[in-house]
């Protein structure tokens, strides 16, 4: 057994052991769990993948006079933001889009911006135009603001996630005679391709699949800075079918992630345009993995052929909430580039990028490895399977046509 | 022999008239049409690949440019943004002629614009907008 403080208390003296999830499945496979627990202190993962419930919020300061946000309007480059704070406080959801934009009355529609590129090009730095109509009060007069603003000059400028970094994820493929688009991609007619995304044997949950280490509190890379897991992430599912190893067979686990937005990067923060579906933002994170004991050794171990996902019809069974699964099919599968449907050999395309998700998992153990990021020993955990926390279908009570 | 694929733009004025047609009846060459559009402009844009003895090619190729037709070689045509692709490796499976293709060992996407048809798709789907078209 290590503790936290002990592996920090490495990280210090400059001796810590570090390696990334892919190369844990190496050390372990090598060495074996035990010796693998006694050398290795930590295990980085990483991930880089679209994942929509982001956003951020921000602060602009007072302008003079002083105009109140709140209950009025606020456009960032024609994009709408949230304004029902107080008087400067403003938050921006990632799939925003401008109030012009046809969505998908030219389908499939292009989306070209939206909420996504907008924190985007706010990280870049950019300039970014904030137009805003207020009802103006005593203390506040000003009903209206056009103004360019940017980063550096803002108070607070924070990442705020809902749910990220999602502990495994669907196969989708389209059983239907024509193509369509979806949130995980184009998919063409009769099983034509098969679309995934998740950075596997390096996510971060599929290494700590009982959320043993990772709770709420741990400090992770986020965005290329630092941020933190402040609770479990929306639709959080810890109790869904496992495999012998304990790694969910279908999404289970979320997070919710906040950090400074001033400290990130457009490299790891990308606006994205889904054909047909929106705008999105892909989110670099990366958790580390505290090796306290040799149980988190073995979990960390985890390799592709042994993470299974399922394989489901995003033309029916998806949309109108079905529970057909096709079939499971492994990542080594997956990334292979190829996977077998009804005995069809159908190719795979995976929207998370593997390379950057292994340039988060590095760049987290150089951090540790250099002393620049030390270990957190979370505040409280998140749930876990026996908690009984379940994600629930919508039950609320639909308003009949007669009640209108 | 030769064999190459070339961007033809058409003026306004000529994109009316039957020119690719004399490639076959006054220079013996065989063309294959790769991609054909015209613009909101009325310019023609054809991507054609052209065979045929050098000597003819090279005839033929002074054919085209004497009634108008400015000729780009094909590998122009598409862009790959390095700097914007994350490698995700999505458009690899899309790519009909395995253009864009994925580095087993590094997990890098790569583009080889020789295999390259312009067809289009990766620039439909690619999220990153990393690949542009530029004519």
């Amino acid at each position: 057994m290590k503790s936290i403080e002990e592996i920090n208390e490495k990280i210090r003296k400059g001796e810590v052991v570090v390696v990334t999830a892919e190369e844990m499945i190496e050390v372990v496979k090598e060495e074996g769990v035990k010796k693998a627990a006694e050398k290795v202190d930590v295990v980085t993962t990483g991930t880089f993948g679209i994942m929509c419930s982001s956003g951020i919020y921000f602060n602009i300061g007072h302008t003079k006079p002083k105009i109140k946000l709140g209950g009025g309007t606020v456009y960032l480059n024609g994009v709408p933001a949230y304004a029902a704070y107080a008087a400067a406080d403003v938050f921006l959801g990632a799939t925003a889009l401008p109030d012009d934009d046809p969505r998908n009355k030219n389908y499939p529609g292009d989306f070209p911006y939206g909420g996504a590129h907008v924190i985007e090009d706010l990280v870049s730095g950019k300039d970014i135009r904030l137009t805003a109509h207020a009802y103006g009060t005593d203390c506040y007069p000003r009903k209206f603001l056009d103004a360019y603003i940017n980063i550096n000059d803002l108070n607070e400028a924070v990442l705020f996630n809902v749910r990220n970094a999602y502990q495994n994820y669907n196969v989708a493929v389209n059983a239907s005679n024509k193509v369509i688009y979806t949130y995980l991609g184009m998919l063409k007619p009769n099983f034509g391709n098969a679309n995934y995304s998740s950075a596997g044997q390096l996510s971060p949950l599929l290494n700590d699949p009982y959320y043993k280490t990772i709770g709420i509190g741990t400090r992770i890379f986020l965005g290329g800075g630092i941020g933190y897991i402040i609770w479990q992430g929306t639709q959080h599912n810890p109790d869904v079918s496992r495999t012998e190893r304990g790694v969910p067979k279908e999404g289970a686990g979320t997070l919710a992630v906040i950090g400074d937005l001033k400290k990130m990067s457009p490299n790891w923060l990308r606006g994205v345009s889904v054909k047909g579906y929106g705008v999105s933002l892909a989110v670099g994170i990366g958790v580390p993995i505290p090796v306290i004991d040799e149980e988190i050794a073995f979990y960390t171990s985890v390799s592709d052929d042994e993470i299974y996902a399922p394989v489901i019809d995003y033309s029916k069974v998806y949309p109108n909430r079905e529970s057909e699964i096709i079939d499971f099919v492994t990542y080594k599968e997956l990334r292979d580039g190829q996977i077998n449907i009804k005995g069809k050999k159908v190719p795979t395309n995976s929207l998370s990028s593997y390379f950057k998700a292994r340039e988060i998992a590095e760049t987290l153990k150089n951090w540790i490895k250099s002393g620049r990021f030390f270990l957190t020993q979370p505040s409280a955990p998140i749930p876990g399977v026996e908690s009984g926390v379940k994600f629930k279908l919508f039950s609320g009570r639909e308003v009949s046509q007669n009640e209108n | 022999m030769k064999t190459e694929r070339l961007v033809l733009h058409f003026p306004k004025e000529v994109a009316d008239k039957p020119i690719v047609v004399n490639l076959v009846r006054k220079f013996d060459l065989d063309f294959n049409i790769l991609k054909a559009a015209i613009t909101p402009e009325e310019e023609g844009i054809m991507v054609l690949e052209i065979r045929g003895e050098n000597r003819s090619f090279d005839e033929g190729i002074r054919y085209l440019r004497e009634v108008g037709v400015s000729i780009q070689p094909l590998s122009k045509d598409i862009i790959w943004l390095e700097e914007k692709c994350t490698h995700c490796g999505y458009c690899v499976n899309f790519c009909p002629t395995s253009a864009l293709s994925m580095v087993e060992a590094t997990k890098v996407v790569s583009f080889d614009s020789q295999k390259c048809t312009t067809c289009g798709i990766c620039i439909e789907i690619c999220p990153f907008k990393a690949i542009e078209f530029r004519f």
